[in-house]
């Protein structure tokens, strides 16, 4: 299990075919309290880089790309009721979608832990 | 209101004391101020509607209008200082007692409004006015004011120093405990305090819908007090992003968004500040416009929406239930008290009515709303000293 970060601050969490998809506990803490999460359609396709979510604040709407392209096969229904878990649990129960990744190879254009620490610091 | 430019930004009195806290700057209206400290937007919103909140608004326009020369009398000198100022405005300022603080609308010939502003009669001296104006207008606003006063008025800025306010439903406890008597003061009443041999100008007034004050200070003393009543547990300092979510959920409006040069007060619902006497006088700026409307010749009005699921933003288009276009959002977030979306708009008067369905578009998507009366949260003003 690896996870690697977007520029933007998306992070995706590869667990065999599977990508996990959030925002990094630095993005949440720079937005604020998240008050709304649109979550992207069960079964649409997405390339890298493609708007996947949008996440909301009390002052902006903030738009998350996918870090990797693939399916959606899952999203985080939790999220409708309690947008806030982004803020409180980012890595764990504030995860937004997950992906079946189509071409894995993408990942390793994405920023692994210490070069995320570098780009947060 | 601008919130950037190519000027550089300008840092309050109680810049340190923010930074100390932990408060995020950001740039707003030329100033540098803190948008939320690190307990978060919501947090210090939810503490200002059940116990105190500390706001440092001091990059808004306080100044001061004194007459030229002793009057006769203060009534007389009142009466002077009140004709010179309000051929500019919508309200009643002749009528004011003193002491007594009063919202109006400085307007332009065409009936638009070219800001929000409180007038207050002095207390003390007759021909003595307190002006408090918005920070993006302030420049513009005081060369009008001057202009109109010429050599008859002098207009002083007191902008230099600390302007707070303190606003929750513990704001009374906590101020009138280190500023004795500040209690007594009726709503939109103002006063001098002393306080440590400083002179502190208290109003019971405030942007949040809550009891609360706002207070000004000599730059010297600011820091000192500042921290004397951020002492007390019932307070925490509050940012400008729960300032605008607290006025958002009592239906105030926010020059620059809300208001602006076009905007009526009547399209505005702000007819409570064109006074009675004013409108019989029909002796303000776009008469003509602003007293037609308010015999029912309006275009638009602002209302208040409850919007399903994303918070609908400024600029967010309102369509009527059939699609068509009818309006626009002017401010738009998320309630922390009610936990949902809500908005101001303007729409044509015949989807004004609270309960009308109506639409708005969100990321190409069209959500429901509908109209509902404003505030959306109760105002909580104490409108009678305390005993």
């Amino acid at each position: 299990m690896t996870t690697k970060y977007t520029e933007d601050h998306e992070y995706i969490r590869v667990e065999g075919a599977t990508g996990i998809v959030g925002i990094t506990a630095y993005a949440q803490d720079q937005l604020g309290d998240i008050v709304f999460v649109e979550l992207p359609s069960v079964g649409k396709v997405l390339n890298k880089g493609d708007e996947a979510a949008v996440v909301e604040s009390v002052k902006a709407a903030s738009e998350i790309y996918s870090p990797a392209s693939g399916t959606v096969i899952e999203v985080n229904t939790a999220l409708t009721g309690e947008p806030g878990l982004v803020n409180q649990a980012p890595d764990t129960d504030g995860w937004i979608y997950k992906l079946r990744l189509t071409n894995p190879a993408e990942l390793d254009t994405l920023m692994d832990d210490a070069a995320y620490a570098k780009h947060t610091a | 209101m601008a919130e950037s430019s190519n000027e550089p930004l300008k840092t309050v009195v109680l810049n340190d004391e923010h930074v100390k806290l932990g408060g995020r700057m950001v740039p707003f209206s030329g100033y540098s101020l803190p948008v939320q400290y690190p307990t978060g937007i919501i947090a210090e919103h939810k503490w200002t509607r059940e116990h105190a909140g500390l706001f440092d608004v001091s990059h808004m326009g306080p100044s001061f209008v004194v007459i030229d020369g002793t009057p006769a009398s203060p009534d007389a000198g009142h009466a002077d200082v009140a004709a010179l100022v309000e051929p500019l405005v919508s309200g009643d300022i002749a009528g004011l007692k003193p002491g007594q603080l009063r919202y109006t609308l400085l307007l332009n010939d065409e009936g638009g409004t070219r800001d929000d502003l409180m007038i207050g009669r002095s207390p003390l001296y007759g021909g003595s006015l307190y002006v408090i104006v918005n920070a993006g207008t302030k420049q513009a606003d005081w060369g009008l004011i001057e202009a109109r006063l010429g050599s008859r008025a002098k207009l002083t800025r007191a902008d230099d120093g600390a302007l707070l306010a303190l606003q929750g439903p513990e704001a009374v406890a906590v101020l009138d405990a280190i500023l004795p008597g500040v209690g007594n003061l009726a709503f939109m009443h103002y006063g001098p305090f002393d306080w440590q041999g400083a002179r502190v100008i208290v109003s019971r007034s405030g942007y949040t819908g809550e009891d609360g004050f706002e207070l000004l200070c000599a730059k010297e003393h600011a820091a000192t007090l500042w921290n004397t009543i951020l002492a007390d547990s019932r307070v925490k300092p509050i940012g400008l992003g729960a300032r605008d979510s607290l006025r958002l959920e009592a239906g105030l409006p926010l020059y620059g968004h809300d208001l602006d040069d076009t905007v009526s007060p009547i399209e505005a619902g702000l007819n409570f500040a064109v006074s009675k006497r004013r409108r019989e006088a029909r002796d303000f700026p776009g008469a003509g416009r602003i007293l037609a409307e308010l015999g029912g010749e309006l275009t638009r009005v602002r209302v208040g929406l409850f919007v399903e699921g994303a918070p609908a933003r400024e600029d967010t288009t309102i369509f009527d239930a059939h699609g068509v276009g009818i309006g626009r959002v002017t401010s738009g977030g998320f309630s922390p008290s009610l936990n949902r979306a809500i908005a101001l708009g303007f729409v044509t008067p015949q989807h004004a009515a609270p309960g009308t369905r109506l639409q708005v578009e969100v990321r190409g998507r069209m959500q429901a709303a509908e109209v509902t009366q404003l505030p959306f949260v109760p105002h909580r003003y104490v409108r009678k000293a305390t005993p």
